[in-house]
């Protein structure tokens, strides 16, 4: 059985590499790459599977995964330039697919029991363009 | 495994009629768009593609490629179309959003090596709302 927690954060971000001059990173990103950056509304969709525990009727309790993804995720990113405050976007480009990645390996330490664990993170960085990450590439 | 997806608009008219069967039948088992005159829809297509991330640029698909490819070969073709009269393949088959499904996967599976050369991504599949009440899902692995 799969369940699905959704989660909105707001931030800034720029999609461009050091080692390129702006006009690479024009082509390579579009206008992603514009050096002051720019913002989107990210929702985030957390997707657990597991069997129910038979006492609590629950895969997992909804509250704790709103509080793992309130503490892991929207706290440190919403309302912040990805680049310059949340680690590791000093250093890697905060693409939707890294985003996803990001989201991912935050909070499945905090999501794996017995019966439960991580299914997939998904990341709409607008309404016409989403990212599914569903753990590590083979 | 990670998949991008994106989602393109068009709008087209058509009308389902097949031509092995009565007049009679057809408005029986197309009911009202099996009108004459044809009518039309607001179509919603997402656009699926798997494949590994670049580590140094972090994408696993250049958005751009895919947003001309999709333009290129589908949304020129058919938006604000006919698709009965404008559209070649639904000259002999039923314009049904199963086929309209079909087609497109085929449309973009033909130019895809061209538009994503080298180790590229993979089509993953493709979903078509006709409308907010009705969509058809066409994956690889279907």
């Amino acid at each position: 059985m799969l369940i699905t927690r959704r989660a909105e954060l707001s931030a800034s971000h720029v999609c461009r590499l050091a080692r390129l001059s702006d006009e690479e990173n024009r082509a390579l990103y579009g206008a992603a790459a514009n050096p002051h950056g720019h913002g989107h509304n990210y929702v985030l969709e957390v997707t657990l599977e597991g069997d129910p525990e038979p006492e609590t009727g629950m895969v997992f309790d909804l509250k704790r995964l709103k509080d793992v993804l309130q503490r892991e995720v929207v706290e440190p990113m919403d309302h912040r330039f990805l680049n310059r405050e949340v680690p590791p976007f000093d250093t890697v480009v905060p693409t939707a697919e890294n985003l996803a990645m990001e989201v991912w390996r935050r909070i499945e330490p905090h999501l794996a029991g017995p019966r439960v664990r991580l299914h997939g993170v998904r990341i709409y960085e607008t309404e016409d363009l989403y990212v599914d990450y569903f753990g590590e590439q083979p | 495994m990670i998949r991008l997806t994106r989602r393109y608009r068009f709008s087209a008219s058509h009308r389902l009629h097949a031509d092995g069967i009565s007049e009679a039948e057809n408005r029986a088992l197309y009911g009202k768009c099996n009108n004459p005159h044809g009518h039309g829809h607001d179509y919603v297509l997402d656009v699926s593609l798997r494949g590994r991330v670049d580590g140094e640029m972090g994408r696993v698909a250049d958005v751009a490629a895919l947003d001309r490819l999709v333009r290129e070969r589908v949304l020129e073709a058919f938006d604000q179309r006919n698709l009965n009269a404008e559209v070649a393949a639904f000259a002999e088959r039923v314009p049904t959003t199963e086929n309209l499904a079909i087609e497109i996967r085929s449309r973009l599976a033909t130019q895809w090596d061209t538009a994503f050369p080298g180790v590229g991504p993979a089509l993953d599949g493709i979903r078509i709302q006709e409308t907010k009440r009705n969509r058809v899902e066409l994956y690889e692995r279907d």
